[in-house]
């Protein structure tokens, strides 16, 4: 790719390939600080885990006859659909660091996708189980030992907590998805040709500073009125720079949180029968 | 890659087949941990369950959260996470227990 210098404020690294003003920032302090957030809230489901654990310890046996009514079956599919939305993910931020938008686009997608797959095969789950008269407050659930109501609290409390935190990440990537979708992020034209019909018969060219055809193209006929010079940056491995994606990274590092909560919601709630 | 860029640009890419192991890596260990829940292992079930959910949560971190090439701050910020969780846990229920 053309390493010609165009902006008049950029200016170029080590091996002259950047042609985009380059606006210093700090990448590694604003994944540090998505970091500070993810423990944040990671000890957020802490907290509901030691509840669990605290309240499991009491009431073992009230809680694994209430994990009985948990559909194993819809819960391990939602597992495998939120790791492989996190495959996805990873790969759509891969992508990125290959220079392949279009890869990257279809994996995000996708991995928006599986954020709604939960979300749809939560809402079946959870409607089911509404259904039998079991939910938050429910005169049918009152009448359940004890540790059994403390169990499905925590279950829709806990289930639901990170159900938001997949639509939040499910919202989150749309707008990544945007955001990459929107690239190029620059673009310059420039109109050259005035007095066009004195070069009929000539040539198009683009050359550089060295006098090196870049590019050659057609030769100018009496049709032409005008030419216009357009470039577009798209992430090509040449151009790329990771700091272009640091966002998606760190939109990634939340779903990525979000999956690891599922991880451990799992077991403990379908799996203790 | 510049010196200059050595903070920015964090590390060369990794290969998507690095990925497509890690998640069969998690799948593999998620048809263990039904399997093991089907096996009714008795009280030493709970600890099956969260010794695998913990081996999946650190490939996670390490592989599909590049913790692995991240500069150690990373990793002992997670240390020191797992520090006071573990502080919170052993304060609970030492209160619980002798209640």
């Amino acid at each position: 790719m053309s390493t010609a210098h165009v902006g008049t404020h950029g200016h170029a690294d080590a091996h002259g390939k950047d042609v985009q003003l380059h606006v210093h920032k700090d990448y590694r302090g604003s994944k540090f600080a998505i970091w500070l957030f993810l423990i944040t809230e990671v000890l957020l489901f802490g907290g509901m885990f030691l509840l669990y654990s605290v309240y499991r310890a009491k009431y073992a046996a009230d809680f694994h006859t209430a994990a009985e009514e948990l559909n194993t079956l819809l819960g391990t599919i939602n597992t495998l659909v939120l790791l492989t939305s996190s495959l996805t993910m990873a790969l759509a931020i891969a992508a990125t660091h290959h220079g392949n938008r279009k890869l990257a686009l279809w994996m995000l997608a996708v991995t928006i996708l599986c954020a709604c797959t939960f979300l749809v095969i939560k809402y079946f789950e959870w409607s089911a189980k509404f259904h039998h008269g079991i939910y938050p407050g429910s005169a049918h659930l009152a009448a359940f030992p004890r540790g059994e109501i403390l169990f499905f609290g925590l279950y829709f409390t806990m289930a639901g907590v990170h159900g938001i935190h997949v639509l939040v990440g499910a919202v989150l990537l749309t707008v990544m998805f945007i955001r990459v979708l929107n690239q190029p992020n620059a673009k310059l034209s420039f109109v050259a040709g005035l007095g066009l019909q004195h070069a009929e018969g000539a040539r198009l060219a683009i050359i550089d500073e060295n006098g090196t055809a870049l590019w050659k193209g057609e030769t100018i006929d009496s049709t032409m009125q005008r030419i216009d010079v357009k470039t577009k940056f798209w992430p090509v491995k040449s151009r790329f720079k990771v700091e272009d994606f640091n966002q998606l990274e760190n939109a990634g590092l939340y779903w990525h949180i979000v999956d690891i909560v599922w991880i451990f919601l799992f077991p403990l709630f379908y799996l203790i029968t | 890659m510049s010196h200059d860029d050595h903070h920015e640009a964090a590390h060369e890419p990794v290969g998507y087949g690095t990925y497509f192991i890690t998640w069969f890596a998690l799948v593999f260990l998620t048809a263990i941990t039904v399997t093991a829940a089907g096996l009714h292992l008795g009280a030493t079930s709970v600890a099956v369950a969260l010794v695998i959910a913990t081996i999946k949560a650190s490939i996670v971190l390490y592989l599909f959260m590049h913790l692995k090439y991240e500069d150690a701050a990373f990793r002992r910020l997670i240390l020191v996470m797992l520090g006071f969780f573990g502080i919170m846990v052993g304060l609970t229920f030492t209160d619980v227990m002798f209640r």
